[in-house]
């Protein structure tokens, strides 16, 4: 598991930089005049998971698509590191970003390693070296290779398959990962444990994601920045705490549930609001620690039930830091920003 | 009446019977040549589509001799006519069915091809097509199993093959010829039937489909 985690950072640390500039779309057939996305420029960081959010037609789906270009964009321009996506071909340009939709989108007829070999297959990478890339990536997703490699999409779980499809989108290490709603269709508890191995696999890979959702659970959990989007536009681009604590409108305070207390902490990560141990601090042996990550909320609930006046925070084993009463009121009082930012 | 014609002249039976699977297949094959080409574009424009399976469905209900009379001017008599009537009633069967396998592909796993990077040759070739064929493959055999069966009045305008028993036992009134027919008409579309369900069996997708039902 060492030697496989070496071998897949040095071959993935080309995260790629997006950078969307006054992009339009205009679908011919749109009986209405608004464009599906309208006058958009956001610039996304190499290794950033960024959460493009919004209700169903406010046009997040169609973003994503323009970046790989499964859509041309009617005015602006999409630069991928710097270069305009425009002077590459589709399909070229496509075999460099990873690309997941609902249920992973596997191919029935192909087995599960078929699957995944499709990418290096267009790039006519060797045998050998394909083989061994599809055990190491099966490894990666958590389906051994030897009980999964021959088996068909349709002997697999959702969750199963859309570990399929991440294993497949990311086989050729591309700088970016676009996922489409991809776990839209699972069951809660399939989805927040794909949810958790997809931060660790960002964490472990680096490569930069762009995921799609209606979910604003699911972005808190995820993301470094989210984008809310609403009729083509983006209305707030930021982090997860500014998102909820600092909603930039009505619309974005509506969909973060700001008038919710219980709502914003289940939301606001403890990570992001919690006050660093000093060095050498000493911890009682009787004051309550969880381990991160986790959400306000729970801490919250800790806190009342013990009755202690903090609650420790732990990463990876190690007490990192601490909230309090006092500190989880500061995450309770949202404030919608009186101008806007994006 | 008894097999006793087939088993007597089993040479020419068989002889016969060669005939009638080279006049079929012929028939078929040329076909299948016109209904790619004729399926895909009915798969890809539903306003060609339906005035499309609407003639050659009109082809279809053209009574056989007639057909065969009115291209005797033309073709004259013997196996071409004959082909090209067979090639037109097998039409229906394979259009209708290669544009019915190759638009019933779902639209995610297309979206998906397009997705990681395939060009429209290789989505059409290794995700469209082989969807496709159990569809495919099903139209082909009611095709083959028709053209075996219409194949039979061929005979009469001088193409040959085992509808050449049936007509002579009906005039010659020896029932043993008409049943030595057709007993072999019909192992023919068995056989044919029955090779061509293999066929179907073998695709990547029916065989993906059997290892689910485990």
């Amino acid at each position: 598991m060492a030697n496989q985690r070496a071998a897949l950072s040095s071959d993935s640390n080309t995260a790629t930089e997006i950078r969307i500039d006054r992009v339009i779309k205009r679908f011919d057939n749109e009986a209405d005049a608004r464009p599906a996305v309208n006058d958009v420029s956001l610039t996304i960081e190499p290794g950033e998971l960024v959460v493009l959010i919004g209700p169903s037609g406010c046009g997040k789906t169609t973003l994503l698509k323009l970046i790989n270009r499964l859509y041309d964009p009617s005015s602006g321009t999409i630069f991928i590191d710097g270069t305009p996506s425009q002077s590459l071909p589709g399909p070229e340009l496509r075999r460099h970003m990873g690309y997941v939709i609902q249920q992973g989108g596997l191919f029935p007829h192909y087995t599960v390693a078929e699957n995944v070999a499709v990418v290096p297959g267009l790039l006519k990478w060797d045998k050998a070296r394909t083989a061994a890339r599809v055990d190491e990536l099966l490894e990666l997703v958590g389906l051994p290779p030897g009980e999964y490699r021959e088996r068909y999409p349709a002997q697999l779980s959702g969750g199963q398959q859309q570990r399929v499809g991440i294993a497949r989108a990311i086989a050729v290490s591309p700088g970016t990962l676009l996922m489409d709603e991809p776990f839209g269709a699972l069951d809660a508890i399939t989805r927040g444990r794909l949810q958790v191995e997809l931060c660790d696999l960002h964490d472990r890979l680096g490569q930069t994601i762009v995921f799609v959702t209606h979910d604003i659970d699911e972005a808190a959990s995820l993301a470094d920045r989210i984008a809310v989007m609403r009729e083509g536009r983006v209305l707030q681009y930021d982090t997860p705490l500014n998102i909820i604590m600092r909603p930039a409108d009505e619309f974005v305070a509506n969909l973060v549930g700001a008038d919710d207390n219980m709502r914003r902490l289940s939301l606001v990560s403890a990570a992001a609001v919690m006050s660093p141990l000093e060095i050498g601090e000493p911890i009682a042996p009787d004051e309550p620690i969880i381990d991160l990550p986790v959400r306000v909320l729970p801490v919250l609930n800790q806190l009342l039930e013990s009755g202690a006046p903090r609650v420790i925070l732990r990463d990876a084993g190690a007490p990192v830091g601490y909230l309090d009463l006092a500190a989880i009121q500061v995450a309770s009082v949202p404030r919608i920003q009186t101008q806007s930012t994006s | 009446m008894s097999l006793d014609y087939l088993f007597r002249r089993w040479d020419r039976v068989w002889e016969l019977t060669v005939q009638h699977l080279t006049l079929t297949a012929s028939a078929v094959l040329i076909a299948l040549l016109l209904a790619v080409p004729l399926g895909v574009i009915a798969a890809r424009n539903p306003r060609i589509s339906t005035p499309l399976l609407g003639v050659l469905g009109a082809i279809y209900t053209i009574p056989s001799l007639a057909f065969l009379a009115l291209l005797i001017p033309s073709l004259g008599i013997g196996r071409r006519p004959a082909i090209v009537v067979l090639a037109a009633y097998a039409q229906i069967f394979l259009v209708r069915n290669i544009a019915i396998g190759l638009r019933g592909v779902d639209p995610a796993t297309m979206e998906a091809a397009t997705g990681i990077g395939m060009t429209r040759w290789q989505q059409f070739i290794k995700v469209r097509w082989p969807l496709a064929l159990p569809v495919m493959i099903a139209g082909l055999r009611t095709a083959t199993v028709t053209t075996i069966s219409l194949a039979t009045i061929a005979a009469y305008f001088g193409a040959g093959g085992l509808g050449t028993l049936l007509f002579e036992g009906i005039t010659r009134d020896d029932p043993n010829r008409i049943l030595a027919g057709a007993v072999a008409i019909t192992a023919l579309a068995i056989i044919a039937d029955a090779l061509l369900r293999l066929a179907e069996s073998m695709t990547a997708i029916a065989r993906a489909r059997r290892a689910a039902r485990g």
